[in-house]
């Protein structure tokens, strides 16, 4: 097992650095030269010169690339175009603020999922099932920006029992997730962000749960007389492994994917980072944001395979 | 005709009705199939009527969906033949959202199509040529799959700046890979078969090995994983547009809309929820049609 994790960890370094290939190349996709790209419209002769020198634009591209990524090792992301600041620390700082939404929703959702998409797979064909299936089939296609909107319809400004957006008087950074006068400010965008997740891992669930239902061992256990429920108790621990690939990349996609939620509730988080610096055609926070994030999306996953090593007693690879 | 030939033709026909009551044809299975899924059907007919409303909207339209009128501003449902009201300038929200069909059913349309030809074929290449092109192109497929689908398209339009062709181009980027992991998984499963085996045995070249053999049997995966990302890019392609990178105002286009209406939640509230549930009710159907042609076509992919 050591050698699979050993080996999964060095593949995961090639796809690291395909990302940032990919982060690098973003700012040669906007239109106009990317010196200009990268520093404000006021910026001097000076500035220009500085950046040039110091990215190496007049250097040929791989050049460049080694050059922007071994500043960015040292996590010099460059300096948001906007705010003057180090990109790193805006991205940073807002990370801690797309977890509290993302965690959340993995505490609502990923639980809730689980159990109802075993019902289904317990009663498959019946009603619970029906239920069930109805409900992930809404989940994955209901636009969930615009569940946002309906909620803080319902329960801002009809209901008036929630705020509609914001982190509330306090400000961001002394998020206090215990006192419920600023928890409550998190809880529609993490209804939201519940729903896409809650749909795909009820599905997945289900599909793992009767598929090991199914097989012969089943059987088996049927006939050596342990009860219904005991028997689901064995099937779902089969199923675990499959449906712990799929919690990876939900919250993966939680994490990465945040921007549609984010800007709709104003939640200070890097989604709403990204946007604000789409609008300001701000190139490196965009830049930025878009590589810690895909890192981190590449750092989830591969935890979420050792994790399944760890747990899964079939799985003897290397 | 004679005696004897009847006698044979009744034969001859008895012999064929036999076997054909047992194996019926693949896509006649498929069909009868369909018939009583009753579900699919009617979303099927769902998206028929969105697409026809669409395509035929100058003669659907109560309205012209983009004259503004002052006086008439965010009026609720059934005032004065608005039937679903007016929006922010005082246009008329069923016609913009009849008009808003085309944009939508375009950007789902579209990039799912590209991507799975552009996709599927390189998937298709991988899997047959096998060895170091298949590294090269699965492994390139791989650092894009280390982005989530939103963080992806956003990133690419929001640098290219907006507009509908841009955002054509980021989310057909987005729809490649997945196109392209499962047609290379089909082909590589399909190219050790033994009717291609035998195909090569008899001296079929190799491009008609990819098109008669490989095509065909990695075409239906490709299709219905294809039809289930169409809901995936309606919802994308309006969030883009939502966020202001997709399609310009004024154009009717769903994510737009619910964009610049949401400044009125707090006026005419059900009117602000209209494009979202048009957006819900286009990918829900999508979604529906595609999962029932799944089990009437019985992939498992």
């Amino acid at each position: 097992m050591w050698l699979y994790a050993a080996r999964r960890i060095l593949l995961a370094i090639p796809i690291a650095l395909g990302v940032t290939v990919i982060c690098f190349g973003l700012v040669y996709l906007a239109p106009g030269d990317p010196v200009q790209t990268l520093l404000p419209p006021d910026a001097t002769q000076a500035d220009v010169a500085y950046l040039k020198q110091v990215y190496g634009f007049d250097k040929p591209i791989p050049i460049q690339y080694l050059k922007w990524l071994s500043r960015a090792a040292t996590g010099d992301l460059g300096t948001s175009i906007q705010t003057n600041r180090p990109v790193l620390t805006e991205v940073t700082r807002a990370l801690s603020h797309t977890l509290i939404v993302s965690v959340g929703a993995v505490i609502v959702a990923f639980p809730l999922a689980f159990m109802l998409g075993t019902l289904a797979a317990f009663y498959v064909g019946r009603a619970p099932d029906r239920l069930a299936t109805g409900i992930s089939v809404i989940g994955v296609s209901v636009p969930n920006y615009w569940l946002g909107i309906v909620l803080i319809i319902v329960f801002a400004v009809q209901l008036r029992v929630l705020p509609a957006t914001g982190m509330g008087p306090e400000g961001s950074d002394s998020f206090d997730v215990t006192r419920w006068a600023q928890l409550k400010y998190a809880i529609l965008p993490v209804i939201t962000t519940a729903t896409v997740p809650l749909g795909i891992i009820m599905r997945s669930t289900r599909a793992a749960v009767a598929e090991i239902l199914t097989q012969d061992f089943i059987q088996t256990l049927h006939a050596k007389g342990l009860g219904r429920i005991a028997v689901l108790r064995h099937a779902v621990r089969n199923a675990l492994p499959q449906v712990l690939a799929v919690m990876g990349l939900q919250f993966g996609y939680l994490v990465g994917g945040s921007i549609l939620i984010e800007t709709i509730f104003t939640w200070p988080g890097t989604g709403f980072l990204m946007s604000k610096a789409i609008l300001t055609r701000d190139i490196p926070l965009l830049q930025g944001a878009m590589l810690i994030l895909a890192l981190c999306f590449v750092a989830i996953n591969l935890a979420v395979d050792l994790l399944q090593t760890t747990i899964d007693p079939r799985i003897k690879r290397g | 005709m004679t005696d004897a030939t009847i006698q044979a033709s009744l034969q001859t026909g008895a012999e064929e009705k036999l076997p054909q009551a047992i194996a019926r044809s693949y896509w006649r299975t498929v069909g009868r199939r369909l018939r009583y899924d009753y579900v699919t059907l009617f979303f099927i007919l769902a998206i028929a009527l969105i697409a026809l409303a669409a395509i035929f909207a100058p003669l659907v339209a109560p309205f012209d969906p983009n004259k503004t009128s002052m006086l008439y501003r965010l009026k609720p449902m059934g005032y004065k033949g608005f039937l679903l009201g007016t929006d922010e300038l005082g246009r008329d929200m069923l016609s913009r959202l009849i008009y808003g069909g085309r944009m939508s059913l375009m950007m789902g349309l579209a990039p799912v199509v590209l991507a799975t030809s552009i996709g599927g074929m390189l998937g298709v290449v991988a899997g047959f040529a096998g060895g170091w092109v298949n590294m090269l192109i699965m492994r390139t497929m791989d650092v894009f799959y280390a982005f989530p689908s939103v963080l992806l398209a956003v990133a690419i339009s929001g640098t290219m700046g907006g507009g509908v062709a841009n955002g054509l181009v980021a989310l057909t980027l987005v729809f490649i890979p997945p196109l392209c992991r499962v047609s290379e998984a089909a082909t590589t499963q399909i190219r050790s078969r033994d009717f291609v085996e035998a195909a090569r045995a008899s001296g079929a070249s190799t491009l008609s090995i990819i098109f008669y053999h490989i095509l065909r049997n990695v075409l239906a995966p490709v299709f219905i994983y294809a039809s289930s990302l169409i809901s995936v890019s309606i919802l994308l392609a309006a969030g883009l547009s939502f966020l202001g990178l997709g399609v310009e105002p004024p154009t009717a286009d769903w994510g737009l809309m619910l964009s610049t209406l949401r400044q009125s939640i707090y006026v005419q509230p059900l009117i602000c929820a209209l494009p979202g549930v048009a957006i819900f009710i286009a990918s829900l159907s999508f979604n529906l049609v595609s999962d029932g042609l799944r089990q009437a076509m019985d992939i498992r992919a």
